[in-house]
């Protein structure tokens, strides 16, 4: 199991690394903690011709506050997700979900960006984006543009960054008063990709549910919001009754495929249950409540 | 933390929790696993494999690939054809069993997806890949026999032209009449599936093979729990000399059977050398582990139990079917498994009318054998699961129907049914023992409380009866070139230390350590004094090495009697030097003594003295120091042994996921000899069953793909998923041997799936449900709640 | 053709300079190019652990990274970490306890398990054994159950507690 020839170029910008796909003759790919693209190369599932590291451009790390937004870097790795005192204050989510991200050692090498980018509907942080109503920013050699966490995931590893461009960062809108949020997973054993996942967000305010997004991973071609779910629960108090209303909905918004190893069935029996159990979590204040 | 104590019935070594000795360089970074050896001009190999199940093989176009950078050979069947002789995995006291001649590469067909076709030897490994890239190979697919009931249908295709069908072997064992013990008798029903499992051994399997035609001498590294069984076949199938055949097994990275099975690869890598005249290495990436290690298990086992009113047990009915690969393993078959498991089932239990049908079948698979525990862990729940649903049947708790019918202290020695002889167990001991502590009543009355609130705790147990130390009962009288007797050559040296050549080898269990204390002990010196070394033929004596749980019973008697005779040796000596009577004397702490413990003088001083000043000696005394023993047992064909295992889990009814709570084994492997070597190897045995219980399976897609063959899919247990495990002893040494010791690697894994299984059942009894299939996976549990 | 890439690493705190193929990994480049052996590989996916050593200080699967990628790095390997004696309280753990059997997972976990110690010690907490377990996620070991590696760590970080309790008494 080692991987095909290819050529490796290490750049010190992003508008170095840019020059450099548009260079490559053949197939280039973008290099950055390489947890997800090392293993496909030592599997020879891919076969690029050259590597652009970008491991190390600084432009491409930091975690700001920047306006009404937290912007994070793509080369932010999960353990700095994890361990942000920035992120923890103002997008929680990402901190519980960084902590499923699978192992220690991968976490270190494991950035943000790479996740994104790679747009596994079983990683963690493609729904969290959909939950938080991030934008993602893309660079390209024609500039930088945003686009929305719903508009940006397309298909199965598949999303809306052209050939050539880079993700260079995220932006988290920063949470109203009364937010509360959540991230919790099912998986066969800690660290395995989700059976199911869910991100949630919801913003209480009194008693009454004003918005929810609901974003599960795992249980279609992309991170899947729950529409139907998130409407049975907006403008009423978020009580059983709701809580029972929102799995119910769940059938409508989901579905599944099967898979060889777990049925459909078993997959959307998951996910209602997941749905009820972040839920009933998140009718206490303690869970998940922002400061004002 | 879990204390280890040593046993009651120790001595200075014998019964001590040691640490191992060996144990230390392998935590500094500095094993050496056979991956690790480097040699001059070594090449590296890498193989091309089927894409398909079955398969005709028609041209192979290897120009390309022969052309490319770093490659220096690449090799088809045709090339091993003419240079090695076919095996056959057959043994003779398994009478019928038949099975297809194997080649290193294949000829004119490929039978499991997976199989080795082709052979590349580069430079480097990634250069060999590289080339695999540029070979044709023309496949014309066939039929797969996939399903392990439709592999005996009539219409199904046949892997192996020239037989009658699938079916490798059958067998039934009779004993009684079933069928009148089941008149008038309640009777409960199992129709239980096991998945397929592998060892997914943490060093994948690992061959280097160095020939020097100058003395027409082959050296083999390899990653193997059984060196003198390679250096046998390895000679016989390539026509060599067995004296210039040297196999050494380094350190071993993990081998629970799987590690002593021939391969087609390590096959082709001694005959790739062969032909190449220079080094050739192979090791196995994880793909490949999965695609060609070999699995194990794969049974539907369908069994009926009779019982009267009063609870007593009257009969078992058996039906076994158990799907192998597309031929039978070499050279230990693909049928022991099976055989086992219906020569177990019931063996706790006081039955004379028994009566078992045992079919194995091929399919397109990976090629099966003996993984840890073989058969045992069928036949434990297949059993365990038939009491229990007894018990329920008759009102009664599952501790007091196994104790109104264990085989019975007055019993002994006691003949099974299925014709195994046991010279003393300890069932009821082992039971009340777990009774206490599990704390039963306790646990009942937890789990009824809190079935109140909607959480589903089930309690499970299960008794196990073990084959260890086999005789050549097992494969000797089948035919097969594997040893039943081990032996050890022990060596005073001029320092007056001690080495231990022994032909028990070492995987990590501990049996340098084991065999290190017992020299020490059996001789009176300081067990630093011992160096044990293991795992090269041309080093140590031939013998059966490690497997079927006999290190310790065999190896470890074969040991003790060495060192006796090496006392007497240096006793002579002593007395010659001392004017003394040996009878007088006596070995302590590694200096020659009085009968009453007054040192007379030192082992180094003895050893100065032979070595350098034999003319010292009186001239009819010797002044060897070097003493060899072999030893085999001559009385039972096995020493068997007993446990009892017990699960604490609690299942998620919505979700279908099990927690394991607890696990507690008692057990009896009669003398224990480092009571913390035998609970780690109790510990790792009954996780790498609780893997079978809940999480490992080889699934197979309709066409013969494996489907989950990696690391992130097969999913090996791990350590937030598993629970503390609490371990006791009842120690029922053996008669046959002065040490007393029987086996326990397998003790572990042989009950706790059982176990798991009645505690899963036992959650699942009050919503009507039962699970009935292993792995327990959480979409089964769903199903069977009727959630899904 | 692909040219080597010359790299300068400081191994185990020696300067080494090499010229390596792009492809080549750190796990490869450090067992075969260093023989360095105590980096075992098991997976080369980053599942089974056996491969992590410290990049910079963290652990990382020497498997998921490039050789030319750790140019200008430190890394740190079992061998290192034992001649230096920063994993010697926890080989006598495992030594004593005997948590480990074939020794070939060992390697990873000590260096895991040596990183996880040190991140309880900077927050001043005596770990549960479930956090312990959590710390061990990525990590296989098929020979011992896990068991009785989780006692020899949770005997380092008792000893650990305890030291820093008493430096506080102090």
């Amino acid at each position: 199991m080692k991987a095909r020839a290819f050529d490796y170029r290490r750049v010190a910008s992003v508008a170095e690394a840019l020059d450099a796909y548009a260079a490559c003759e053949g197939e280039a790919r973008f290099l950055a903690g390489g947890q997800s693209l090392l293993p496909a190369l030592n599997l020879r599932l891919d076969a690029p011709d050259l590597l652009i590291d970008i491991g190390r451009i600084e432009a491409l790390r930091g975690i700001t506050l920047e306006g009404d937004q937290l912007r994070i870097g793509a080369l932010t790795r999960h353990a700095e997700t994890l361990a942000s005192e920035l992120i923890a204050a103002h997008a929680p989510l990402l901190t519980q979900a960084a902590a499923y991200m699978a192992h220690p050692a991968i976490r270190n090498l494991g950035t943000m960006g790479g996740s994104l980018a790679l747009s596994d509907p079983a990683s963690e942080l493609p729904a969290c984006m959909r939950a938080l109503g991030a934008e993602l920013e893309i660079t390209g050699r024609d500039g930088t543009r945003r686009v929305a966490a719903d508009d940006f995931f397309l298909d199965l590893f598949e999303n809306v960054i052209e050939p050539g461009a880079m993700l260079t960062a995220v932006r988290v809108p920063l949470p109203a008063p009364g937010t509360r949020m959540r991230f919790e997973e099912i998986a066969r054993r800690r660290g395995d990709y989700a059976l199911v996942g869910l991100a949630a967000q919801l913003v209480v305010t009194g008693a009454t549910v004003e918005s929810a997004r609901l974003a599960f991973c795992s249980v279609g071609p992309t991170p899947m919001r729950a529409p139907k779910a998130e409407a049975a629960l907006v403008g009423r108090p978020l009580d059983a009754a709701a809580i029972a209303d929102a799995t119910a909905a769940l059938a409508d918004d989901l579905a599944p495929d099967e898979d060889e190893g777990f049925s459909a069935a078993a997959r959307m029996q998951l996910a209602r249950v997941l749905l009820g159990r972040v839920l009933s979590a998140l009718m206490t204040r303690e869970h998940g409540e922002m400061a004002a | 933390m879990s204390a280890t104590t040593d046993s009651p019935n120790g001595g200075r070594y014998i019964g001590r929790g040691l640490p191992r000795p060996g144990a230390k360089r392998l935590l500094a970074g500095r094993g050496r696993y056979t991956d690790d050896v480097v040699l001059p001009r070594m090449l590296h190999a890498a193989f091309l494999r089927s894409p398909y199940a079955h398969a005709r093989l028609g041209a192979i176009d290897v120009s390309e690939a022969a052309a490319m950078p770093g490659v220096h050979r690449v090799l088809t069947g045709t090339d091993f054809a003419a240079i090695c002789t076919p095996w056959i995995g057959t043994l003779s006291h398994f009478k019928g069993m038949r099975s297809a001649p194997q080649l290193p590469l294949p000829l004119d067909k490929v039978v499991w997806a997976g199989q080795p076709v082709v052979m590349v030897v580069a430079e480097s490994r990634a250069e060999a890949e590289d080339a695999l890239e540029a070979i044709q190979v023309a496949f014309e697919e066939l039929e797969a026999v996939v399903d392990l009931d439709a592999a005996r249908g009539a219409q199904a295709p046949r892997i192996d032209a020239d037989a009658p069908d699938n079916v490798l072997f059958r067998t039934r064992i009779e004993s009684g009449s079933t069928e009148t013990a089941f008149e008038g008798a309640e009777s409960v029903a199992v129709d239980l599936r096991f998945g397929r499992h592998t060892a997914v051994t943490m060093e994948p399997r690992a061959t280097l093979a160095d020939f020097d035609p100058g003395e027409e001498r082959l050296t083999v590294h390899q990653s193997t729990q059984t060196p003198y069984q390679f250096q046998d076949l390895y000679a016989r199938h390539f026509g060599l000399s067995e004296a210039r055949v040297r196999v050494i097994a380094p350190d071993v990275g993990g081998s629970f059977g799987m590690k002593l099975h021939v391969y087609h690869e390590d096959m082709a890598v001694v005959g790739a050398s062969l032909l190449l005249k220079r080094p050739v290495k192979f090791t196995a990436d994880r793909m490949e582990a999965f695609a060609s290690d070999i699995h194990a298990r794969d049974h539907r086992v369908r069994a009926r139990l009779a019982v009267g009113p009063d609870g007593v047990f009257r009969a078992i009915e058996v039906d076994d079917v158990t799907g192998v690969g597309p031929f039978s393993a070499y050279p230990r078959t693909s049928a022991v498994e099976g055989n086992q498991v219906v020569r177990l089932i019931g063996a706790p239990y006081r039955l004379t009318d028994y009566r078992a049908d045992l079919t194995v079948v091929a399919q397109n698979k990976v090629q099966m054998s003996q993984y840890r525990a073989v058969g045992h862990p069928i036949a434990c729940a297949v059993t365990e699961r038939l009491v229990d649903l007894a018990a329920d049947r008759l009102g009664l708790d599952p501790f007091e129907i196994r104790r109104r019918n264990y085989v019975t202290e007055e019993m002994y020695p006691h003949t099974t049914p299925s014709g195994y002889r046991f010279e003393r167990l300890s069932l009821a001991s082992c039971l009340s023992k777990l009774h206490d502590l599990m704390d039963y009543p306790a646990l009942r009355a937890e789990q009824a409380r809190l079935r109140e609130r909607g959480i589903h705790r089930g309690i499970g147990i299960a008794t196990y009866v073990e084959i260890t130390n086999p005789t050549p009962a097992f494969y000797g009288v089948g035919g097969a070139h594997i040893s039943a007797q081990d032996g050890c050559v022990l060596k005073l040296t001029p320092a007056g230390e001690v080495q231990c050549a022994i032909s028990i080898t070492e995987q990590g269990q501990g049996s340098e350590a084991i065999v290190g204390q017992i020299v020490a002990e059996g001789l009176g010196v300081d067990r630093d004094a011992v160096r044990v070394l293991t795992g090269d033929t041309e080093t140590t004596p031939s013998g059966g090495a490690t497997w079927a749980c006999r290190g310790a019973g065999i190896g470890g008697e074969t040991a003790l009697q060495a060192s006796r005779k090496l006392k007497a040796r240096i006793l002579e000596i002593a007395a010659a030097i001392l004017q003394a009577e040996a009878g007088n004397l006596d070995i302590r702490e590694g200096a020659v003594t009085d009968a009453d413990g007054r040192a007379r003088m030192t082992l180094k001083e003895l050893g100065n003295l032979a070595y350098y000043r034999s003319d010292l000696l009186p001239p009819g005394v010797s002044p060897a120091l070097t003493v060899a023993h072999h030893f085999a047992p001559r009385g039972y064909p096995f020493a068997f042994t007993n446990g009892i295992h017990g699960s604490l889990v609690e299942v998620d009814v919505e979700t279908g996921f099990v927690t394991l709570l607890k696990h507690w084994v008692v057990e009896d492997c009669g003398r224990v000899i480092n009571p913390l070597l035998v609970d780690e190897q109790i510990r790792g045995g009954v996780v790498q069953g609780l893997g079978a219980a809940f999480f490992e399976e080889c699934r197979y897609g309709e066409t013969g793909q494996l489907l989950n063959g990696s690391m992130t899919d097969y999913l090996v247990p791990m350590a937030c998923e598993m629970p503390d495990i609490v371990i006791r002893h009842v120690e029922t040494p053996t008669k046959d041997t002065e040490l007393g010791a029987k086996g326990v690697g397998e003790a572990g894994t042989a009950a706790s799936s059982g176990a798991a299984l009645n505690a899963v059942n036992d959650a699942l009894r009050p919503l009507g449900a039962s699970v009935s299939q292993l792995p327990m996976t959480p979409e089964r549990i769903l199903r069977a709640l009727a959630v899904i | 053709m692909i040219e080597p890439q010359p790299i300068a690493v400081t191994v185990n705190g020696a300067r080494v300079r090499r010229f390596v193929e792009p492809r080549v990994s750190l796990a490869d480049f450090l067992r075969r190019d260093l023989g360095l052996t105590g980096t075992h590989l098991g997976c080369e996916v980053g599942a089974c652990g056996a491969c992590i050593v410290n990049l910079d200080g963290r652990p990382v699967h020497a498997c998921l990274m490039l050789a030319v990628q750790a140019d200008g790095m430190r890394v740190d390997t079992v061998e290192g970490l034992s001649d230096s004696g920063e994993l010697a309280a926890l080989q006598a753990a495992f030594h004593a306890r005997n948590a480990l059997q074939c020794g070939f997972c060992t390697p990873g976990i000590l260096v895991v398990a040596q990183d996880f110690l040190r991140a309880c010690r900077a927050a001043g907490r005596m770990p549960s054994r479930a956090s312990i377990r959590d710390a061990l996620s990525g990590n296989y070991c098929r020979c011992t159950g896990y068991e009785a590696i989780v006692d020899a760590i949770e005997s380092v970080a008792r000893s650990q507690a305890e030291a820093a309790l008493g430096e506080d008494a102090a």
